[in-house]
């Protein structure tokens, strides 16, 4: 259906070609998954299916691109519009009309398809997505979720041989991600739709892979299964990881088949007590806020109700709910900035005895006690390098460390020449970070840092917030993504529309929840197992006695 | 040993099933907004004939008529109510202008109020500021700020019955893109609005003390950035799903099309200026707009040519939609052709002042137009935003 013959993309301004030499076939009726760390040519990749690479990108491509039999460089990605359907990562960013059924309509008027066709197909896509009672919906007023699958329907319509995939499911919660995944699943399974996806959470979707495509970096690609493939990548989801240290093979992609190749490492490790996640601190935390009925409203609707929270120092919280569940408007009014309709907020301020309100004190000094990194770190950025960025930072807070040392610990080796534009997901959030630190805040709230970022900027960001912590900051990070949750935070606070429905250690939390729980927890439950790391350091000393004398 | 109660199931009562209706009732729909259009436009175009401040008063009352019995709840049709006001304005304007450059007043005149009078240089003689004001003077330029002002509303109204959105899909081929381009504008500028507000909260963050310019640059950098990465990523996803497929187009008819285009434009302004101005010369009128209409229409279908496209569910144009654009445009007719009534009822004058009197054929020819309230079928039921 898709075959890349000897295909090399090169960028015009780029050193490096993105794709070099790339040969791969992908068959009707495949769900292929592209994988590999941000920036090796995932969406190159993807971009050449339908020939927005090179037509619309700019750049050239050597080699031969051909879609169900038709040539991408004779064919511009408007031309394609009937074979291929491409949705991207954020779906209202795409939509040119604005209510559900006139956008899935938009793509077959396009095609000049008959009228009665296109009523037909309209009302078919609405059933196949369930989309059936949001067809008069305005689009922005849709969830994430239910926008993503729009979106899908959108080009499904004029019926594609092929559906690409730019990470559908990275800006979605949990439940919200299934829902995607199970509809292009049931595309592929009833329709034999082919489909190109390209994902960083694995996890969700590595199970329903028939291959995998793999961008080392270096610009080749390798096609294969996914269990081939994923034995040796440096990309695994904690499944895989955990297959690989247990020495599982086949390598299980599902819960349901590590869950039957576990029973004998869930007997080996009965009786033991996992190893904490991150090292405990000592147990008096001295509390550094303290909010009390903090209440959030928009037009009359609550956002946050009446919520308690207690940060004490040294600690990480994960804040967790669905897309809308209030994660923002609570961090805004505690930093003091948002708004906040009734109760207190009571900071620890360090140069004072006394205790102070984010919210009464002026901007520069809230900024001291709380420091926040929004949704999109890009809004603070708008000087043309990130060494002017770091002086404006140092003049704008009095004291404290300098920005530029504060970056080089986060995140070593950003030039001080660069655009803050040109910088990676990982590091324009670090670069904030850095300039939110210089003020000195005790408290730092992340609001959502785990978009878009790939497993190796994960890890790269539990390390900072490991740092920030063990310098004696409290530190809350909202996030969706549940396996960063059980590695990163001490404790877990889950919210469903504004109330605080769970609040505890990260173990007792996210272990039972169904919707919540980590990979690991999964296989190994009834085991309070959450990450990989811990089920390693507990096989370790038994590996050790037995290959010891 | 007590004896258990019987408990009797009783069936639940039956929900009544709604009554069908026994005919006689029309479905709801929503009328063609092109039929809308034409009808608000020559209810335009009839109020121009007019002066007199009763008819004008009237025409506001069928208006009002129409748009509460045929509009429907969506965010568009509540806008009427800022049309009022803008007519509002523009009579205070027109009001304001003419007490204050005073044209002076004759001893026949009813004198009201004098404003202070502002010495004009000799070179400036011609425009007297402030001096003595009459009622004529004021009621006049009421009266004619009216006019506009109804004029005004009948646009409104026209925008408040008609789905915009729908309007523009209607436009013929060739002017599809210019549909797309406002339909995209309107669907952003909400994001440009919410992405200012999403960037201004978060330059608090930084707390910075910039000011004026500095502050400025602090915010529109972002939202420019913003802005422009969003469009490229509409550009590509629309380029994916077929918009701009290639015709049939040459570079020659290309060049047609715009030569055609230009000129009709031309004859339609010519012809519009004739038939408004009565002392413009009579060909200027009706065979200039024809003309302009002819050759609009032949380089619309030129341009029309080169797209392949199809519209998911037209709307229809059926009875009502007839019905509602003819009464409007028969009124129009009506008031221009001067049957059955004196002219110069249309324009009374207020020199001597007199009470305008309320001629019988206007009268009802106006009233003619507002059957549109009942000729246009019901606006669909509310499509509340479902709780799911």
């Amino acid at each position: 259906m898709i075959t890349f013959e000897q295909v090399t993309v090169h960028y015009d301004d780029a050193a490096e070609p993105a794709l070099r030499d790339v040969d791969l076939t992908v068959e009707e009726g495949e769900l292929c998954l592209v994988v590999g760390h941000t920036g090796v040519g995932k969406s190159t990749l993807l971009g050449a299916v339908n020939g927005l690479v090179p037509h619309f990108t700019g750049g050239t491509l050597y080699g031969r691109v051909t879609v169900d039999g038709r040539d991408t460089a004779d064919h511009p990605p408007r031309e394609l519009a009937d074979v291929v359907g491409v949705v991207g990562q954020d779906p209202i960013d795409g939509f040119v009309t604005d209510t559900v059924e006139e956008e899935l309509a938009y793509a077959m008027e396009q095609l000049a398809i008959p009228p009665t066709t296109m009523r037909k197909r309209v009302e078919e896509t609405l059933d196949l997505l369930g989309l059936a009672e949001l067809r008069h919906r305005a689009l922005y007023e849709l969830s994430g979720g239910q926008q993503q699958r729009v979106a899908i329907g959108s080009v499904l319509t004029a019926h594609p041989r092929v559906l690409v995939l730019d990470e559908p499911t990275s800006a979605l919660d949990p439940t919200a991600a299934e829902e995607v995944i199970a509809a292009v699943t049931r595309l592929v399974h009833d329709l034999g739709v082919t489909v190109l996806m390209a994902e960083h959470r694995l996890e969700r979707v590595v199970q329903y892979a028939d291959r995998v495509i793999h961008l080392p970096g270096d610009g080749h690609a390798r096609i294969g299964t996914p269990a081939d493939i994923l034995r040796t990548s440096t990309i695994a989801p904690p499944i895989v990881e955990l297959g690989r240290a247990a020495g599982w093979s086949p390598l299980p992609l599902s819960i349901r088949d590590a869950r039957r190749a576990a029973a004998h490492l869930r007997s080996r490790l009965t009786g033991r007590t996992p190893g904490p996640v991150r090292p405990l601190s000592a147990q008096d935390r001295p509390r550094l806020l303290a909010a009390r009925g903090v209440t959030v409203t928009y037009h009359g609707v609550p956002a946050v109700r009446e919520v308690d929270l207690e940060l004490h120092t040294g600690e990480v919280t994960a804040l967790m709910g669905r897309n809308g569940s209030g994660k923002s408007s609570l961090l805004w009014a505690l930093q003091g900035t948002g708004p906040r309709r009734a109760g207190t907020v009571e900071v620890a301020d360090p140069h004072r005895s006394t205790a102070a309100d984010p919210h009464t004190v002026p901007a520069d000094q809230a900024r001291r006690l709380v420091g926040l990194v929004p949704q999109t770190p890009a809004d603070l950025l708008y000087l043309e390098s990130v060494a002017q960025e770091l002086d404006q930072a140092d003049t704008e807070s009095a004291a404290g460390p300098g920005a530029r040392a504060v970056l080089d610990r986060l995140a070593p080796g950003i030039d001080g020449a660069t655009h803050p534009r040109d910088l990676s997901e990982g590091q324009k959030l670090a670069l904030v970070l850095a300039i939110q630190l210089t003020a000195a805040p005790r408290i730092v709230l992340l609001d959502e840092p785990t978009r878009g970022l790939d497993y190796r900027a994960k890890s790269a960001l539990i390390g900072i917030v490991d740092a920030l912590a063990a310098d004696g900051r409290a530190v809350v990070i909202s996030t969706h993504d549940v396996e960063f949750a059980a590695r990163a935070a001490d404790r877990v606070v889950v919210m469903a529309e504004g109330d605080i429905v769970a609040d505890g250690r990260t173990p007792d939390v996210i272990v039972a929840s169904p919707v919540f729980a980590p990979q690991t927890a999964k296989i190994l439950a009834p085991l309070p197992y959450l990450t990989v790391g811990q089920v390693q350091d507990a096989l370790l000393p038994e590996d050790g006695r037995e290959t010891g004398p | 040993m007590t004896a258990v109660a019987r408990t009797t199931v009783e069936p639940a009562a039956a929900p009544s099933a709604p009554r069908p209706d026994r005919g006689g009732r029309r479905l709801p729909r929503a009328l063609h907004p092109v039929a809308w259009w034409v009808w608000a436009l020559a209810l335009a175009t009839a109020v121009s004939r007019t002066n007199n401040p009763l008819l004008l008063f009237l025409v506001l009352a069928v208006l009002g008529y129409v748009i509460t019995a045929r509009r429907t709840e969506a965010p568009w049709a509540r806008g009427f109510a800022y049309y009022l006001y803008l007519a509002l304005t523009v009579v205070a304007i027109r009001v304001v202008f003419r007490a204050v450059f005073a044209t002076g007043i004759t001893p026949r005149d009813h004198f009201l109020f004098s404003l202070p009078h502002v010495p004009t240089p000799d070179w400036y003689a011609g425009i007297r500021i402030g001096g003595p004001v009459s009622l004529e003077a004021l009621l006049s330029s009421a009266t004619d700020g009216l006019r506009l002002a109804c004029m005004l509303c009948c646009v409104g109204a026209a925008n408040t019955l008609a789905n915009p959105k729908r309007a523009l899909r209607v436009l013929p081929g060739a002017l599809y893109e210019l549909g797309v381009a406002v339909t995209v504008a309107i669907s952003v500028a909400p994001q440009l609005v919410q992405s200012v507000q999403r960037v201004a909260r978060a330059r608090k963050l930084r707390a910075g003390r910039a000011q004026g310019m500095r502050a400025l640059r602090g915010i529109v950098v972002p939202v420019l950035e913003d802005a422009l990465e969003r469009s490229l990523r509409l550009a590509a996803a629309m380029d994916s799903r077929g918009y701009g497929r290639a015709g049939s187009a040459t570079r020659r008819s290309r060049r047609a099309t715009g030569a055609l285009m230009l000129l009709g434009m031309c004859g339609l302004c010519t012809g519009a200026y004739g038939l408004l101005d009565a002392t413009a010369p009579a060909f200027l009128g009706i065979p200039a707009m024809t003309v302009g209409a002819v050759l609009c229409v032949a380089g619309l279908r030129l341009g029309g040519r080169r797209v392949t496209r199809t519209t998911y569910r037209p709307d229809p144009w059926r009875l009502p939609e007839w019905a509602v654009a003819g009464s409007g445009v028969l009124s129009a007719v009506l008031l221009f052709t001067d049957l059955g009534y004196d002219p110069a009822q249309l324009n009374p004058t207020f020199y001597p002042l007199t009470w305008p009197g309320l001629p019988l054929v206007p009268t009802a020819v106006i009233l003619l137009a507002g059957t549109a309230g009942f000729l246009a079928p019901p606006p669909g039921p509310v499509r509340k935003a479902d709780a799911s």
